[in-house]
């Protein structure tokens, strides 16, 4: 059994609210660099590849800090529903952060394209040249992209829920420290 | 932590909460779908520029949705390392890069006859040797009809086929230029030059101005263009009337042979327009010969090596950089929608369009 805490960890924080912000960015950039004609979308492109890489290298370490840690206990009073919402939906947000930016390196890799970080600093194909697997892998993309979007404004919702309606603690477990 | 200046939240009304937590959600969505253009149809997005190519062209699964009918070819690039002082980009130094290339002619129609534009293009993947890629689509005209992205898609509304006749409104598009004053270099250049009695024979321009990088990191803006060392000779009366010739042609000529072009490189002064692709450069300017693009063989588009080739423009090793030009992250986007789409068809249908593969395609 992991010890348990009434807050995450520094550690846990920063990498949850750098994370935050990344991944906000992320989405953002992402469905507007498909949508704009203007010079924002070379400028996004370039952006979004090596932003996928820094989210996909913070998962990993945010995913063995979170075994290692673990996390503080829900309170005892929540519904076993929404218990299991809580749960669920965590998984979901590390299955997907995990997921979009492996997806989004196979999807290049499988067209072809170079997978340009910065200058001439680029990463090794992860999947064969075919694009019946590129078309796949980029449907994909979008589609876990979007569910990505909508769980993130779940988590959201649920975060400023336990702030503003069930002040039970939750919100201030990954907002602050403990005093 | 820095208390809050309003009252705490006991303090304010449930339902207020509430609403302030959903205002708080449908704010973030509100603005993702801005920046998705969904809440703005009349913006201009790759959407609508490639749903206009498919409105004029029709539906053709599985080929691009402009310069749909092309041939495959490959060959290697020879550099005798003349524009390493300009660029540090592989492809530049001393010796050979791999080039997978296509031509091809404009407009969305895979199997228009060859006399329906009087443009020939040329679309080259340079792979350097430490994996870096230089991609470029060039036209057989060194200036583009239009400046600007929105004049882009202007232009293809008003070439959209009238349903009674087929064809384009002529006074559509007579219209269009007259109001874009910037297509007459284009309109002039064609004037003043016949298309090329074969692929062999054409000069293939970069039309939008770059950057090379040299090692130092100083910026020079260029063009660059493949000069044919076969003499060129305009379209003759047989191949008018023949309308389908430029791939056998090229199949009978890379049979006695490999072809060459010269990538000859031109460096703007101070000045030049490096965002307006409808403006040549003054002739006096700097040019180099980079070295020899040579192509050797040819396969058909249907299965050949290009036929799963992006050709967008803006794919560039270090040492070469895009400009200013509004067109390259237009082109960029809408190569890349294009692409998607026809990969999807692909997937989707197998068979679509396609002769039963002979083996590996690639």
């Amino acid at each position: 059994m992991t010890p348990t805490h009434s807050h995450f960890s520094p550690v846990q924080r920063l990498l949850h609210w750098t994370m935050a912000l990344a991944i906000l960015a992320m989405l953002f950039v992402g469905v507007g660099m498909v949508a704009t004609v203007s010079h924002a979308h070379s400028v996004l492109i370039a952006l979004h590849r090596p932003l996928g890489i820094a989210i996909l290298l913070l998962v990993l370490l945010r995913i063995a800090v979170r075994l290692k840690r673990g996390s503080p206990p829900l309170p005892d009073d929540l519904p076993v529903l929404q218990r299991f919402v809580a749960k669920l939906s965590h998984l979901v947000l590390y299955a997907l952060m995990l997921a979009l930016p492996l997806i989004g390196w196979a999807m290049l890799s499988a067209a072809g394209y170079p997978v340009t970080m910065f200058g001439a600093i680029h990463l090794p194909p992860i999947a064969p040249h075919d694009v019946r697997l590129y078309a796949l892998l980029r449907a994909l993309h979008t589609y876990l992209a979007l569910a990505l979007f909508l769980t993130v404004l779940g988590h959201l919702a649920a975060a400023l829920f336990h702030g503003l309606i069930r002040r039970d603690g939750v919100l201030s477990s990954m907002a602050r420290g403990a005093n | 932590m820095k208390q809050p200046s309003f009252p705490p939240p006991a303090a304010i009304c449930v339902p207020c909460r509430l609403a302030a937590i959903g205002a708080v959600v449908l704010a973030m969505a509100g603005g993702f779908a801005y920046v998705a253009g969904w809440l703005t149809p009349q913006r201009l997005t790759t959407h609508r520029i490639v749903n206009a190519f498919e409105a004029d062209n029709g539906q053709h699964p599985g080929f691009r949705r402009n310069h749909a009918k092309g041939v495959c070819v490959t060959g290697y690039f020879d550099s005798n390392g003349n524009a390493a002082a300009l660029s540090s980009a592989g492809v530049f130094e001393l010796g050979q890069t791999p080039v997978i290339g296509r031509f091809a002619i404009p407009g969305g129609n895979p199997s228009a006859p060859d006399t329906s534009v009087p443009i020939r293009s040329l679309a080259l993947m340079f792979t350097q040797h430490d994996g870096e890629q230089w991609r470029t689509g060039m036209n057989s005209v060194p200036v583009f009809a239009v400046r600007t992205p929105e004049q882009f898609y202007r232009q293809l509304v008003a070439a959209k086929p009238d349903p009674a006749t087929g064809k384009p409104d002529p006074a559509a598009l007579k219209a269009f230029y007259a109001a874009n004053p910037e297509t007459q270099p284009f309109q002039a250049w064609l004037k003043g030059h016949p298309p090329s009695s074969s692929f062999a024979n054409g000069s293939y321009y970069s039309v939008n101005a770059f950057r090379f990088v040299d090692a130092k990191g100083e910026v020079r803006a260029v063009r660059w263009a493949m000069v044919p060392e076969t003499p060129f000779a305009p379209i003759n009366d047989a191949q008018k009337a023949a309308k389908n010739f430029l791939d056998t042609d090229l199949d009978q000529r890379l049979q006695s042979g490999p072809l060459r072009w010269h990538l000859i490189v031109t460096v703007a002064a101070p000045g030049d327009p490096t965002d307006d692709a409808t403006q040549s450069w003054p002739a006096d300017r700097q040019q180099i010969d980079a070295g020899t693009l040579v192509i050797d063989h040819d396969a058909s588009q249907d299965d050949g090596p290009c036929r799963d080739v992006n050709f967008d423009p803006t794919v560039l090793p270090a040492g070469i950089q895009t400009s200013d030009d509004p067109l390259l992250a237009a082109r960029s986007a809408a190569y890349s929608l294009s692409y998607n789409r026809r990969t999807r068809e692909e997937a989707l249908n197998p068979n679509l369009h396609r002769p039963q593969p002979h083996g590996d395609r690639s």
